[in-house]
């Protein structure tokens, strides 16, 4: 069965003032229908640009796609026309951002901003699509839905500006849900109402949900598959269950290490020591070789190429598999 | 919103209060004795005493300044010290050429900088950014008069396309039209070049927003992403931009009508000063303010149309 999105060896590098650097460099992954894939990795580390990349929104100049394919149901979505991937996006692709506050256009109403939305995408009956903007706000639980789609964004709190925007990327049924940190910005609680709200709209209109975050408790409850990403790079992809249960990649485990946990007694938080190379200074090796307690000669010389050392298991390390490693 | 209203009328209390005073003192300060215009260069030393008293200029400066603020509350301007009419019947006569010019000039130079500051800024760096770019430069920079005395040459003059001297009649007469267009294209001109370059920047602005990448994701076409989320919203700005430039516009309308024998309130206003005739161009004067605060007001009401966060 060919998988619902299908990323392969995607490449892309933006123009700076300093110089162009490759953002996402030669990432690969799928998602099958109805699944959860979660992407993790720290600020920079090129998550949120491979999301925008799939979606097509990345603004060139000064990005542009260097190579690789973004297989949608087989069709290779970066040799497509303008008019085809404009069909795709809010259409079978959906997109949820991580900035509720400012997502959204203030001078125009929620309903007008999901009708608008319903009406590019062939619904053209103006009464049918305000029906379904009130449906669809009923769906993502914002409470009396037939008035507040009359609202305008500034009348709403962030919490509920994130459903509308929820609403707005579910709203002509899409295969793909794409959410970039969707929670990032909204307060704890909330944050736990949006992940279920979500998680349940993907059971009933099984839609799959990929989910980009730098949280990793919220992909241990939420995803199926989790990729984690570190400078550009894919550095360990694996099923959820066996990923929580014992990482393979130094970073991954550094990452885990540095969550806060209830049942040890710790006064300060673990962190990874050093920090990301800048874009322009990526050492020719590993590229997590100067922050890794495990690094040798030949981790400073190559870049490990992503093997698989179990089912569905792909780590970009030479060390790898670790039996353990004391950090 | 109608609160919102209320609110400016009343803070525009002060505002009119400061400008009856600037036209009181006006007359107070400048050189030239009003009773001497009004008796005229022969008339002897007793005559002008008597006119003197008669205006109550011999009061002293409060109580005169009181009777002044009565007769300004019941619309009494007085009467033309030149002419003998009263002061709101010249004004009256002059209000509507001006605001049709006015009118004339903002209905076609408006709408062409938004859509020059747009297309520019939708193709920032280009070529066509930077013609466009220049040529508002020039707008800015080219004297109202210039641009005028070019368009009576070649247009009036050279190819008589277009009639210069006077308003033969209203814009909806067919000559009162060719008339406007001279004078309209002249004073509309100097509007364009600061309009296309808010909106070009305004319009740059708004779409590296947000709500802009959000319009893409929902697979809007870019004419629609450009229009209805870019320039829709880069409108706030332009429109004060136009409210001030308003300002610009009637001082641009004094030399325009001057120029093309408009006989608007820029012309009178010159004219009176030019003759001393105080009471005319005290009238213009309260004239000119009063449109200052009217286009105040519409800016703000258009404010909460074009921003639903403004209304209350």
């Amino acid at each position: 069965m060919t998988p619902l999105l299908d990323v392969r060896d995607l490449k892309i590098e933006f123009k700076t003032d300093t110089g162009t650097f490759m953002a996402v460099d030669g990432v690969s992954f799928t998602v099958n229908r109805g699944a959860t894939l979660g992407i993790v990795g720290e600020s920079g580390c090129g998550k949120s640009v491979t999301s925008l990349g799939i979606m097509g929104l990345i603004p060139t100049p000064p990005g542009r796609y260097v190579g690789g394919e973004v297989l949608f149901e087989g069709r290779d979505l970066l040799s497509m026309s303008n008019s085809e991937r404009r069909a795709l996006r809010g259409g079978r692709m959906g997109m949820v951002f991580q900035e509720p506050m400012t997502s959204l256009n203030p001078v125009y109403t929620v309903g007008a901003q999901i009708i608008e939305c319903l009406r590019a995408h062939g619904m053209t009956n103006r009464r049918e699509a305000r029906e379904r903007a009130i449906e669809l706000l009923d769906l993502v639980r914002l409470p009396s839905p037939s008035k507040r789609v009359d609202d305008f964004p500034h009348q709403l709190s962030g919490g509920q500006r994130q459903r509308v925007m929820i609403a707005l990327a579910l709203a002509n049924n899409p295969d793909l849900l794409i959410a970039d940190e969707p929670t990032t910005a909204l307060d704890v609680t909330i944050q736990a109402q949006i992940l279920d709200l979500m998680r349940d709209l993907s059971d009933r209109t099984g839609a799959a949900i990929m989910l980009i975050t730098h949280d990793l408790g919220v992909v241990a409850e939420t995803c199926d598959d989790v990729v984690v990403m570190y400078a550009g790079k894919v550095v360990e992809r694996a099923p959820a269950r066996d990923l929580f249960n014992g990482p393979m990649h130094p970073y991954t485990l550094g990452l885990m290490a540095a969550v806060p946990r209830l049942d040890t007694n710790s006064d300060r938080l673990e962190t990874i020591p050093g920090s990301v190379p800048p874009p322009w200074a990526m050492p020719a090796g590993c590229r997590f070789a100067s922050r890794c307690p495990l690094a040798t000669e030949e981790c400073r010389a190559s870049q490990p190429p992503l093997r698989e050392i179990g089912k569905d298991w792909l780590v970009a390390c030479w060390r790898a598999p670790i039996e353990e490693i004391s950090v | 919103m109608i609160s919102a209203v209320l609110h400016r009328l009343v803070l525009s209390v002060p505002v009119l209060f400061g400008v009856l005073l600037f036209g009181f003192l006006l007359v107070q300060i400048v050189p030239g004795d009003p009773a001497m215009v009004v008796a005229g260069p022969t008339a002897t030393a007793d005559v002008v005493a008597a006119i003197r008293e008669e205006m109550g200029l011999d009061q002293p400066v409060l109580v005169q300044f009181w009777s002044y603020l009565q007769r300004m509350a019941v619309g009494d301007l007085g009467r033309s010290m030149i002419s003998n009419k009263s002061v709101t019947s010249e004004l009256g006569a002059a209000l509507w050429p001006t605001l049709e010019l006015m009118i004339g000039s903002m209905v076609w130079s408006v709408p062409v900088g938004v859509a020059m500051g747009t297309l520019a800024a939708v193709v920032r760096g280009s070529l066509i950014d930077r013609a466009i770019m220049a040529l508002s430069v020039a707008g800015v920079s080219l004297p109202i008069f210039f641009i005028s005395l070019m368009a009576i040459q070649f247009l009036g003059v050279k190819w008589q396309i277009f009639p210069f001297i006077g308003r033969p009649g209203p814009w909806y007469t067919a000559e009162g039209f060719m008339a406007l267009f001279l004078p309209a294209l002249s004073l509309g001109s100097i509007l364009i070049g600061p309009v296309a370059r808010m909106t070009r920047s305004s319009v740059l602005e708004v779409l590296k927003l947000d709500h802009v990448r959000t319009a893409r994701a929902k697979g809007l076409s870019e004419t629609r992403v450009i229009l209805a989320h870019g320039l829709r919203n880069a409108l706030i700005p332009v429109v004060t931009l136009i409210g001030l430039q308003v300002g610009y516009l009637l001082g641009g309308a004094v030399v325009t009508e001057t120029i093309f024998s408009w006989p608007g309130l820029g012309r009178l206003a010159v004219g009176a000063i030019m003759s001393s005739d105080f009471t005319v161009a005290q009238g213009t004067i309260m004239i000119f303010a009063l449109g200052f605060i009217t286009v105040n007001l519409i800016v703000d009401i258009l404010y909460s149309l074009l921003d639903p966060r403004v209304r209350k």
